[in-house]
């Protein structure tokens, strides 16, 4: 169908939202409460646009096109009403971006910098204050949440855990825990994805202090299993300061606790680099081909003097299945025995 | 299973009997055609549809409701009509939804009748929460079975077999009564498998809601029955086409279903010959505040403000100078004296800023304060908002500060383009009908009575005499030292020797009023200014 955006004919397709079709044609609509996985929730109401014929304004996000539809993305009632919703977000919001985390990666940050809002004009009461640190990877401020939604859809619909929701009404609402129990008493299995997706610096993780503009991502596949979920570890120097996960790839933006939150071990210093070898009762740093010969000669030996049952071998998850495959090729073709487990089952 | 024979013998066995109850209540004056209405002055101007059982026939029992033809449009449409023939006549019948917004009910009935679902559901939205308003409560706690009869026929018209009245658990006679009417209806076999023989099934559950204003909104409702938090839903999708668990679903209110058998029993022509051509049939409304006879109004649509208040509501109390009506509760808006010659239909009320709503109607007089209204609403809003989107959530707090500012007398000059900016905002930006409607209060009296608001922003006075912190009580040289006021002040902040003029000191005043009720009537020295 042909609709035109602020005066540009397009050629879309049925089913497709204001908000696809003009991303698609390179347009710049604000969301602060969309994500392309979840359902669509307008409840931002950052992506207003207007549409002839219409007086109220419409959600890009949650608006099919239809044939000859005329939108403006960014008349003067658009910006007007965009810049009435910061101004009320705003309000409600601690503006403390000299010592918050998220300074510099904030979508409120960058949007009230693109529409000229300094501050609030309303200078009322704001959100009793809220904080939960009880989760031992994250915390939660809630003077900083926008009530996007974000981490409390991610955790229902994506990751099916539903630990958190809105509690309260109106200007009194809330992002908790059932009964008010805290993070850590609840069904949260720290997954992290509402830390992931929280546009604002109300779900943080307890990590190092670094500033995103100090940092730069490197994409990786996680190492803790065989799914091989996409991250961007978040380097800063020669260290690795957080994990995010990655659109592309099997996880589609989703990760585990071990993926997201786990990877202090790359830079611990007890990490060990090098295989090790016990000689008069200590390990001692030996390079992989010198291993190999260990344990080649060994397994000879023990295999002679005892035969292949005495052997058992115990592989990890963190594998792919092919190595898995090959580990247990190696041991019930090459040293002959089936006492083979792997991690996962323990 | 109840047969059409058996339903006649029914209505022909209890009709003397309901007559000779009513005969020795003496309430009620029994018509040539057969109808009963309700006799006294009151009820002279309205006309009674979806009340017309209401005061007549016991709630409780449902032959009195067959013995007034209950149940009869019903039998009439699964008998002799197709679901089409029933769709067509509801458009014909012009009939418009009586929750507020005025929709054409057989264009709602006929989408969810086009879509091609294994399940289609029929809600009745019995979550009346506007404040003042009691009209659905009525209906459902005096004639509950004319809503299950309206949802049945519905339901057979777009093809639902299963129908759910959400109603608020604040009303448990409704409640109660609306449990025995189903109970005693599927008893009958009026509800349930095989209804009439027909193979029509339909059975009707109840949802109780929790309190919560927002749930009277459609898609909220539909959350709500689900199970999950009464929030409404971004309007990607009719409720007609996707609605509860995603199937079809109509909503109607309490006073929509009520009109439906009237509809399918006096026909289409009947109907459309009451009202006005845009806006057939009757409406109720909850006549309330400072009217002398409040009470339950219903009247042809098209039926002036002026006769509702005046004619039929006999004017404000104590002879006090009207000031103006406010219609459509929360979302409707605040009209002037001048327009009390509007005429009561979906399109005038629209035109003058007010809504038609559900049916609230409050009358205020010269006492009452335009602001303080605006504010009242507005604090209502505040409270129901469910807090999803954010000029709703974040917007109406904001109104309502900027209020509380001005009546207490803080207001600046600036607060009343503030007011309009973000009633600007809020009515275009949010996601449902609450927010889209929540300023409408502000801005009817911003239109109207901006005179009030300029009073209490640069001359700190409320015009009305209502707001507390903008009046004080003075005693004039009319005392005669009687010592009454100092008597009854609580706070004793009035001060004065025997048969002296006393004085009130102002900084310690709380302004109760205790002494100007005090002062003997025949002085009245105590003034408020």
């Amino acid at each position: 169908m042909d609709i035109v955006i602020n005066g540009i004919h397009y050629e879309v397709d049925n089913n497709t939202t204001i908000l696809q079709a003009c991303r698609r044609a390179g347009i710049d609509i604000p969301t602060l409460c969309h994500d392309d996985r979840l359902e669509p929730f307008a409840s931002c109401r950052m992506c207003l646009v207007e549409i002839e014929g219409s007086n109220k304004l419409v959600t890009a996000c949650s608006t099919h096109v239809k044939d000859k539809m005329v939108v403006y993305t960014h008349s003067e009632k658009v910006i007007k009403a965009r810049r009435d919703v910061l101004d009320l977000i705003i309000g409600n919001h601690p503006l403390e971006c000299l010592s918050c985390d998220k300074s510099g990666q904030c979508k409120l940050q960058d949007y009230c910098y693109e529409y000229g809002i300094i501050e609030s004009s309303y200078l009322g009461d704001k959100r009793e204050p809220y904080v939960d640190t009880s989760n031992p990877f994250y915390d939660y401020d809630a003077s900083k949440c926008i009530l996007c939604g974000l981490c409390v859809r991610v955790c229902g619909e994506l990751q099916c855990t539903s630990a958190i929701g809105f509690e309260d009404r109106g200007f009194d609402t809330i992002v908790k825990t059932p009964f008010n129990e805290g993070l850590i008493n609840s069904k949260c299995v720290s997954c992290g994805n509402c830390v992931s997706v929280c546009p604002v610096g109300a779900l943080t993780p307890k990590a190092q202090k670094f500033r995103h503009w100090e940092t730069k991502e490197v994409q990786t596949t996680c190492s803790y299993c065989g799914v091989g979920c996409q991250l961007n570890l978040i380097v800063k120097g020669d260290k690795v300061v957080g994990a995010q996960p990655s659109l592309e790839g099997p996880n589609d933006g989703l990760l585990c606790v071990k993926g997201k939150f786990a990877y202090k071990f790359i830079n611990h210093p007890d990490r060990i680099k090098t295989p090790l070898i016990k000689r008069n009762g200590k390990f001692e740093e030996v390079s992989w081909e010198q291993a190999y010969r260990y344990i080649r000669r060994k397994v000879i030996e023990i295999k002679e003097e005892s035969g292949p049952e005495a052997f058992a071998g115990l592989t990890s998850a963190r594998c792919t299945n092919e190595e898995n495959y090959l580990f247990q090729k190696l041991f019930r073709a090459v040293i002959g025995t089936n006492n083979i487990d792997h991690c996962a089952r323990l | 299973m109840i047969t059409i024979e058996e339903l006649k013998r029914i209505k022909e066995e209890q009709r003397p009997i309901l007559e000779k109850r009513l005969i020795e209540q003496g309430n009620v004056n029994i018509n040539e055609d057969g109808s009963i209405v309700l006799n006294g002055d009151y009820y002279k101007k309205q006309v009674r549809i979806a009340l017309k059982n209401c005061g007549i026939i016991d709630p409780n029992n449902i032959k009195e409701y067959i013995a007034v033809d209950g149940y009869f449009a019903l039998a009439n449409c699964l008998i002799n009509k197709k679901a089409k023939d029933i769709i067509e006549d509801m458009k014909a019948s012009g009939l418009r939804g009586r929750g507020g917004a005025g929709f054409p009910t057989g264009r709602k009935w006929e989408t969810a009748f086009l879509y091609d679902a294994d399940q289609k559901y029929m809600i009745c939205n019995a979550d009346e929460g506007d404040p003042g308003a009691f009209m659905d409560r009525s209906i459902l706690e005096n004639d509950p079975h004319s809503v299950l009869e309206g949802m049945a026929i519905g339901g057979y018209s777009i093809g639902a077999d299963k129908g759910f009245i959400y109603v608020r658990a604040e009303y448990p006679l409704a409640v109660r009564r609306l449990r025995a009417a189903i109970d005693q209806a599927k008893e009958l076999g009026l509800l349930g498998n095989n209804i009439l023989g027909t193979g029509f099934n339909f059975d009707i559950e109840l949802r109780l809601g929790s309190g919560a204003f927002v749930c009277g909104e459609g898609t909220a409702l539909i959350e709500s029955i689900e199970g999950k938090r009464g929030m409404p839903r971004t309007k990607i999708y009719r409720t007609a086409h996707k609605g509860l668990w995603e199937k079809p679903t109509i909503i109607n209110n309490v006073e929509t279903f009520a009109n439906v058998p009237v509809i399918f029993q006096k026909g289409v022509d009947w109907f459309r010959s009451i009202g006005t051509e845009k806006s057939p049939g009757t409406k109720v409304f909850a006549l309330v505040g400072k009217v002398e006879n409040a009470g339950l109004v219903e009247v042809p649509m098209g039926t002036t403000l002026r006769e509702i208040v005046f004619d039929i509501g006999g004017g404000t109390q104590n002879g006090k100078e009207f000031k103006s009506v406010q219609t459509g509760g929360p979302s409707g808006g605040c009209i002037p004296a001048n327009l009390i010659d509007t005429s009561v239909d979906f399109e005038s009320l629209d035109k003058i800023g007010s809504i038609m709503g559900s049916g609230g109607m409050v009358v205020m007089d010269e006492n009452t304060c335009m602001v303080d209204i605006a504010r009242y609403f507005l604090d209502f809003t505040v409270d129901e908002s469910c807090g999803k989107c954010v000029p709703c959530r974040e917007g109406t707090k904001r109104m309502l500060e900027t209020l509380d500012k001005i009546v207490s007398g803080k207001g600046e000059e600036e607060d009343i383009e503030k007011l309009e900016s973000l009633s600007e905002t809020i009515t275009l930006g949010s996601l449902c009908g609450l927010g889209q409607t929540a300023a409408n209060p502000v801005i009817t009296t911003l239109k109207y009575f901006r005179d009030e608001y300029e009073a209490h922003i640069q001359d700190k006075k409320c015009p009305a005499g209502a707001c507390v912190d903008l009046v004080e009580y003075f005693i004039t040289d009319k005392c005669i030292g009687c010592g009454a006021c100092a008597r009854a002040c609580p706070v004793d902040c009035i001060s004065g020797a025997k048969k002296e003029l006393h004085v009130i000191d102002q900084d310690r005043c709380i302004k109760c009023g205790a002494c100007m009720e005090a002062c003997p009537p025949k002085i009245s020295a105590v003034i408020k200014r």
